[in-house]
């Protein structure tokens, strides 16, 4: 008994020692810190997904305090975490357009095939290094939801074969994007009426359309239709500009394939 | 005496060294050793770290946990309580020395980040602190011991964050990008000091 009680004063006598040194040397050593670092920290998404450039929440909550950086830089966090920091840096918040993840690839199951059978790891990136992924198209979705693993707000889905974005849940913070092997999904300012083009298959026509019914053949019709020259068609893929665009939608009623539409309208 | 204490030393450094012969310390090993003055500085924090924590546990067990009396027997033994009470004292050090840098050296407090509180739990330090005890070092040669394996630490962090740039310069395949192509080098790195293998009992004649 004797030895137990020993044992447990002798371990508390430690630890309090270092307790009173550790007290005196933070009061001794006092760094004074900038309270708009944490108070910023905590108004923020607090997803660190990095979306703003920064390694983290607190990383870009220092740099806004430090480093003068633009205080709507937080995309899961939108206009209402803009406002919030900018109100404790006390400057304007500025603009911020709400971004969202855009899947730019058409080819669900009825639309398209596979090219083989895959057993192995269930992840795009692996798939992707078996000839180039098991799709008859080379360019589009995988479908093995490496996205889906990558999301922190659970806003993108494998559904029929592709992903899909949920893009209540979804606040553009790119996470999905980064993983993507096959570069299929961007991060697109939100807009109601402005098109894209959801297909990446940049082989010329008749080879996207024996792999997918659904694929951009680049036959050039957008562009031609299309009033303000916002689309270019360059290896086959045409491409829409969002900046020269103004919504008119000429180029969805025209293109033959229908590959191109206003996310989130469909 | 001080041939004793020279063999200690350099058995520590070149033979006996912690990361790449004992394979204690990986984490800070391949986590910081990425930039050259980090990697020194991370190394001097250890060093300094494992100086002063041998400095207060050897001590503690000696004098506390197993004290013996004047005819050689054990008064009483509290030696199970070693690994709680070293990392108590380990942690409380760690945590002065994070304070010290914050306010004095700003700059090495920013680049060592996250593994500075992780000195705490660096089990270099206390292997070194309880192998010293094993070892059944008196407290000379226990404060020599942990300085050694201090610099031992720094020898191979230098050495390694040397071997790093030139892999990251490397052209090297896609599957070994990264931390599988640092980890082949490492082993490497630690084949080569394989090598000295009884070089110090060879110069010292003990």
């Amino acid at each position: 008994m004797d030895m137990i009680i020993m044992a447990i004063v002798l371990v508390t006598v430690v630890g309090l020692i270092g307790a009173v040194i550790l007290v005196a040397a933070s009061i001794f050593m006092y760094v004074p810190v900038d309270e708009r670092v944490e108070q910023i920290t905590a108004v923020l998404a607090g997803a660190n997904c990095g979306a703003c450039g920064c390694a983290g929440c607190a990383d870009y909550a220092k740099s806004v305090v430090e480093d003068g950086n633009d205080v709507n830089k937080c995309i899961p966090g939108g206009a209402a975490c803009a406002a919030a920091v900018a109100k404790i840096m006390g400057v304007e918040a500025g603009s911020s357009t709400p971004m969202k993840a855009v899947v730019a690839c058409s080819g669900t199951c009825d639309k398209t095939g596979k090219k083989y059978e895959f057993q192995g790891i269930q992840s795009c990136q692996a798939v992707k290094g078996l000839y180039g992924g098991d799709g008859m198209c080379k360019f589009g979705c995988l479908g093995y939801g490496d996205c889906t693993r990558a999301c922190a707000f659970d806003a993108i889905h494998i559904v029929d074969g592709i992903a899909k974005v949920d893009r209540t849940k979804c606040t553009g913070c790119g996470a999905c994007a980064a993983v993507c092997p096959n570069s299929v999904i961007s991060i697109v300012p939100e807009h109601k009426r402005k098109p894209v083009v959801l297909c990446q298959n940049k082989d010329k026509g008749p080879d996207t359309r024996k792999a997918c019914t659904a694929g951009c053949i680049g036959c050039m019709k957008c562009a031609k239709a299309c009033p303000k020259e916002a689309i270019t068609v360059e290896n086959f893929l045409a491409k829409i500009d969002q900046d020269k665009c103004v919504g008119c939608q000429i180029c969805v009623k025209e293109c033959p394939m229908g590959v191109i539409h206003v996310p989130g309208a469909e | 005496m001080a041939v004793k204490l020279a063999s200690i030393f350099f058995t520590m450094i070149l033979v006996d060294n912690y990361v790449l012969a004992k394979f204690l310390g990986i984490c800070p090993f391949l986590g910081v050793s990425k930039k050259l003055d980090s990697a020194v500085g991370m190394s001097l924090a250890v060093t300094f770290v494992m100086v002063l924590a041998t400095a207060a546990t050897w001590p503690i067990q000696t004098f506390l946990l197993t004290p013996v009396d004047a005819a050689g027997e054990l008064k009483w033994d509290m030696g199970y309580l070693q690994t709680i009470v070293f990392i108590l004292i380990i942690a409380i050090l760690v945590q002065l020395l994070e304070n010290f840098l914050k306010k004095f050296i700003p700059a090495l407090y920013k680049s060592l980040g996250v593994y500075l509180p992780l000195i705490t739990t660096n089990c270099t330090i206390l292997g070194v602190t309880i192998l010293n005890l094993d070892n059944g070092y008196d407290f000379i040669e226990s404060i020599v011991c942990a300085a050694g394996a201090g610099i031992g630490f720094l020898v191979a962090m230098v050495l390694f964050s040397g071997v790093r740039r030139r892999v990251e310069q490397a052209v090297t395949p896609k599957c070994f990008e990264g931390l599988p192509i640092t980890l082949v080098a490492a082993a490497v790195t630690s084949l080569s000091f394989m090598g000295f293998g009884g070089i110090v009992d060879a110069i010292f004649k003990v």
